[in-house]
């Protein structure tokens, strides 16, 4: 026996030899991301990243990768997924709207979910149905109402260019908790026990201003093409949060009025330490990057300095960690400047701390310490979106986008924007779904041009349209819009009439409204990406491969809260009887009056003179709805004998039927 | 003459006035009322269907229009047509002016014959003492001006809704049958019931119409009459002819068939018939779309549990079924007061009535005017018609736009609107029946 199993064990061994031999393996990396924002707030990026190689060449057992995604991608057969929980919303005007972190990060509020498979067109909606209620159990939040077909959509090329396999769901009004993170961390192999995630502290994170934990997907296992350089199946984890430091320090404000930014450490902001790395994790790292803007003012307040007679580093060349506009308390190992900044003249820069070497003895505690007060601003995509609705009561209305130009980057507009013959035009994408309850008018789309009315043909490009099913699919609106660069504002509105729902429909807090999910505006001209010098340990880092990829400008708008009309929902009994009792009403009536003949109501009149004193045959009388005969006095009796007659009859016929029934079930 | 000249000045100061209300900024935002447009009838969700179609999507796709694709074919373009300094959508407000005086024409002109014949009967029944009141004022005139001053018709009219011209349809199919042109009767009944399901039943009293000819007292009088007189001098016919019924049948089914490949050819790339059938009547019958009129079935419908919707939605349209065959028998005799009462049973019953049924019956009860003058409760009817249209924006606006009130108020007038209606009809019917009682009196004393 002893024998068998050392056999087993060897066998075993050869085998993991083997496969480490191949070269390629599971790998897991962990990085934090920590921004300082423009208005006291401090961004966290947590982003890990865990890879499989293809189930061809690596079999389907794996060390790291969590085998219920792995399940999940090989039944649905998913070639990209990509599931949001957001709560609040991502201040476009001050945490940045122009580089790849707000552009692939900043997420609508509630769920998001979409998702690309490799099936037949036929099979994608069966897949997308499974697809949800599995992401429903997988992370206990209510994506399975994403089941229904009138609350996903299939667009066409207004939200990624998938031809027919992406579907796309957005559930607003889902509230996101620690019950949604929790699953979430399990899929990390260290889990929150160790490594970065051990210092996600759940109050600290939940008060923040806002977070948006994401989940992405990326496989090739099922492409044609498997000559792709791209591994198996890469998950992609992140955990955006924007928090607000505590300052103690009394002193922050300044003689001239200016507020020095709150000084943190990763400590006072998470409420922990980070205890070592998660020993699986083949890269752990932190970064604290100063974007653009705050290296410029930090440029100026250095060339202030030197000519007021200090010497200091300059932050351009060195990118000192220590300078008299900050400090950080711990030496970085490395600083990466960006090389070729798409924008302005400053660079951003990123300092590199790995936690290899701290460990539980020495928990790995980062200080950022302002030390004069500074105010920079972030970079602005090239238009303010916000979408408001315009009208009032619970009949009709029009929802309007508005896009306000940021008047910052009116010179990207002309590095931007596509020239078309000598007149300079910026492409907006918006891609919007509406519920079928909310019944669009697409004939009344009307574009305005700085408070102009503009003709349609010269402004819209490109226009898709499916037009939403009652009770069956939400309308979903994909536009392409051309403005030239000088335009100050736009707006796009388009009329609706509200619906009517069955009060089934209804949910239990009706008279809060129903939401309608964000549009998605993007500037496909403008690609922001940094650049980092190609070393290889950047090279290696998913966060800054990610930082480095070419992606289109994308902000999401506001949710819209639509009240309806609600009916009165005590009252589906009343209703019922009433309308029912008017129906009977005309019924009868109106049979009556057909009906009724001369000769006979000669005889009525008649006997209505000779039945003025007998009570007991008039009510007999009534109640049968019938003329009676005024003959003899007997006639009542009879007619009472007849009447017990028949209800011992139906009596006896309903004991009988009791005991039959009673009989047969026994 | 002088009376004719009257009767031109009426209508013609009528249309002023519509056209005067056209101009009005926004149509008086009439376009919206529940009350006037309908899901069927609304121009909005015509135009709308039009746009569809013109970019190259099937007009039926999205829920909003649900009308015939002749009405999109003919007022579709007319949606689209903008004159300089002219409101909105006038083109489609002309034709509909238009199409309410056609109406009111071919009313008065069926409303003559009716009571051309209403006067021969009473002669040769020998009942001289009724014809002294009908000679002040003809009913097709008195029913052409209530139809053309008519505030729900005016409303509906300026109100961007089609139904003038399913009213004109109607109207046009009755005159026909009331004229003998079989063609013309078959031309507006398929065109009436492909625009609105409901005139289908109107083919009862245009048969009875062909058959027999225009209103008369029971054949039993005459036959009385002629039992007493022993003479031949009868000229009403009681005997029913086939010839101009077969030809109605005939012309019925050509012009079916001709409405149908039109629809087919225009729907040719959009699912074709069946699409057009699911997309309108199909939405007649099953009452999908549950917005507020001045109907009970929306509020009805809104509140029943889905487990007995089916058995409802059966239970109502049977209804309106149940009541043919009793009233057919009993009124055959004068197809077109038979006419009227289908007209106002299928107003008050249908999926999304809207005041332009009302308009319709109200003014063909203008016919009978002689007949029902000794109609009860005609004084509480009237107060409750005013009652009801003045009270129902009301309760709409304190529902919807204020949002102080809720569904119960509107659907109370609603309610009160049904049972106003409902009265209608009882009363019309058995002072109709009464009228006959009376005239037997009359004739054999």
């Amino acid at each position: 026996m002893t024998f068998l199993r050392s056999i087993l064990f060897f066998i075993l061994l050869i085998q993991l030899f083997f496969v480490k031999s191949n070269g390629i393996d599971e790998e897991f990396t962990e990085e934090l991301l920590l921004k300082p924002l423009p208005d006291r707030k401090v961004l966290a990026h947590f982003h890990f990243d865990t890879k499989t190689p293809p189930t061809k060449t690596y079999g389907h057992h794996h060390r790291l990768f969590p085998k219920a995604i792995y399940q999940l991608v090989q039944k649905f057969r998913i070639r990209e997924m990509e599931l949001s929980f957001t709560q609040g919303r991502w201040n476009y005007e001050r945490w940045g709207a122009f580089d790849s972190m707000s552009s692939s990060n900043a997420k609508p509020p509630g769920v998001e979910l979409w998702a690309v498979f490799d099936v037949p067109p036929h099979q994608v909606d069966a897949n997308w149905k499974n697809l949800t209620q599995t992401l429903s159990g997988l992370f206990c939040a209510s994506i399975n109402f994403l089941e229904s077909s009138t609350a996903y959509s299939a667009p066409a090329w207004g939200f990624r260019t998938f031809s027919g396999k992406l579907r796309y769901g957005a559930l607003p009004r889902e509230a996101v908790c620690t019950e949604n993170l929790t699953p979430w961390l399990k899929l990390l192999p260290c889990r929150d026990k160790a490594g970065l995630a051990s210092i996600l502290d759940r109050p600290s994170i939940y008060k923040g201003f806002y977070h948006s934990q994401r989940l992405r997907l990326l496989s090739n296992e099922f492409s044609l093409d498997a000559s792709a350089e791209a591994p198996g199946i890469v998950l992609e984890q992140t955990l955006t949060v924007v928090l607000q430091p505590h300052s103690h320090d009394t002193r922050s404000i300044y003689s001239d009025g200016r507020l020095l930014h709150p000084s943190w450490s990763i400590s006072s902001i998470f409420g922990r330490a980070v205890a070592g790395k998660c020993v699986l994790a083949n890269l752990s790292t932190i970064y604290v990057e100063l974007e653009s803007g705050v290296v410029s003012a930090l440029n100026n307040l250095n060339v202030d300095l030197e000519t007021g007679g200090h010497g200091a580093d300059d932050m351009g060349s060195e990118g000192s960690w220590s300078n008299p506009g900050f400090e950080l308390s711990v030496k970085p190992e490395r600083v990466i400047k960006e090389v070729n900044s798409s924008h302005g003249k400053s660079f951003s820069i990123l300092y590199e701390y790995s936690v290899d070497k701290y460990g539980d003895n020495e928990p790995f505690d980062l200080g950022f310490i302002w030390k004069l007060p500074m105010a920079w601003s972030c970079l602005h995509s090239p238009f303010h979106a916000s979408r408001f609705l315009m009208g009032s009561g619970n009949q009709r209305g029009s929802i309007a986008i508005s896009l306000r130009s940021t008047g910052s980057s009116s010179e990207g507009f002309i590095g931007g924007g596509d020239f078309f013959g000598d007149v300079c035009k910026v492409r907006v994408d918006i891609f919007q779904v509406v519920p079928w309850y909310v019944k669009v008018y697409f004939h009344t789309l009307q574009v305005y041009v700085d408070g102009k009315p503009e003709l349609l043909k010269d402004i819209l490009e490109k226009m898709h349209v499916s037009p939403s099913e009652d009770k069956v699919s939400p309308g979903v609106m994909e536009m392409v819009l051309r403005f030239p660069c000088s335009v100050k504002s736009a707006a796009v509105v388009i009329d609706f009439d509200k619906g009517f729902l069955h009060i089934d429909e209804y949910p239990p807090d009706a008279n809060q409204g129903f939401d309608i999910p964000s549009a998605v505006i993007s500037f496909p001209d403008f690609e922001p990406r940094m650049h980092f010098l190609d070393e290889n340990s950047s090279s290696k880092s998913p966060m800054l491969l990610k930082l480095q990829e070419k992606n289109p400008v994308i902000s999401y708008t506001e949710v819209l809260l639509v009240p309806l009309a609600t009916p009165d929902f005590s009252m589906p009994y009343n209703v019922i009887t009433i309308t029912c009792t008017v129906f009977a009403l005309y019924f009868g009536s109106l049979l009556n009056a057909l009906r009724r003949r001369v000769g006979e109501e000669e005889r009525f009149f008649k006997s209505k003179a000779a039945n003025q004193t007998r009570l007991l045959p008039r009510l007999l009388a009534k109640l049968r709805g019938k003329q009676q005969e005024p003959t003899q006095s007997t006639s009542s009796s009879s007619l009472g004998r007849k009447l017990t007659l028949k209800i011992v009859l139906v009596a006896g016929v309903a004991i009988g039927w009791h005991y039959y029934t009673d009989y047969q079930s026994s | 003459m002088a009376k004719m000249k009257w009767y031109w000045y009426w209508v013609s100061t009528s249309i002023i006035f519509r056209l005067i209300l056209i101009y009005f900024p926004n149509n008086l935002n009439l376009s919206s009322r529940p009350e006037v447009a309908t899901p069927l009838t609304s121009l909005r969700r015509l135009a709308e269907g039009y746009w569809l179609k013109q970019s190259s999507i099937s007009p039926y796709s999205g829920s909003m229009y649900h009308g015939s694709p002749l009405l999109l074919a003919i007022l579709g373009p007319l949606t689209v047509i903008r004159f300089e300094g002219q409101p909105e959508h006038i083109a489609c407000s002309l034709l509909f002016v238009i199409a309410d005086l056609i109406t009111a024409i071919l009313i008065r002109a069926t409303g003559q014959k009716l009571h051309l014949s209403y006067k021969r009967s009473l002669k040769s029944l020998n009942v001289t003492k009724l014809l002294e009141t009908s000679e002040i004022l003809s009913a097709g005139d008195i029913a052409a001006l209530i139809y053309l001053w008519n505030p729900l018709t005016i409303v509906t009219c300026v109100g961007m809704s089609t139904s003038p011209v399913e009213n004109l349809m109607i109207v046009l199919s009755l005159y026909g049958a009331c004229s003998r042109l079989a063609p013309l009767a078959a031309f507006g009944w398929v065109l009436a019931s492909h625009l609105s399901l409901y005139p289908a039943i109107l083919i009862i009293p245009v048969i009875f119409l062909l058959g027999y000819g225009p209103d008369t007292p029971p054949k039993k009088l005459f036959r009385q009459q002629k039992s007493e007189s022993n003479g031949n001098d009868l000229v009403i016919q009681n005997r029913f002819s086939w010839r101009p019924v077969v030809h109605f049948i005939l012309w019925a089914s050509f012009w079916t068939v001709y409405v149908l490949v039109l629809c087919s050819i225009y729907l040719k790339q959009y699912g074709g018939l069946s699409e057009m059938f699911k997309r309108t009547h199909g939405f007649i019958l099953t009452l999908e779309d549950l917005s507020p009129n001045i109907g009970v079935l929306w509020y009805f419908f809104a509140e029943v549990f889905d487990f007995f919707r089916d058995f409802f939605l059966i239970v109502f349209h049977v209804n309106i079924l149940f009541m043919l065959l009793p009233l057919a028998i009993r009124l055959y005799h004068r197809p077109c007061f038979l006419a009227f009462i289908y007209i106002a049973i299928s107003s008050m019953l249908k999926s999304y009535p809207s005041v332009g049924d009302s308009a319709l019956y109200l003014a063909l009860l203008g016919w009978f005017v002689y007949e029902l003058a000794e109609m009860q409760f005609s004084f509480f009817l009237f107060c409750g018609y005013v009652g009801v249209t003045l009270l129902s924006p009301v309760m709409h606006n304190l529902w919807i736009w204020r949002g102080t009130g809720n569904a119960n108020f509107y659907y109370a007038t609603a309610m009160a609107y049904a049972c106003l209606q409902i009265i209608l009809v009882v009363e019309s019917v058995s002072a109709m029946l009464q009228h006959d009682r009376m005239l037997r009196k009359q004739s054999t004393t």
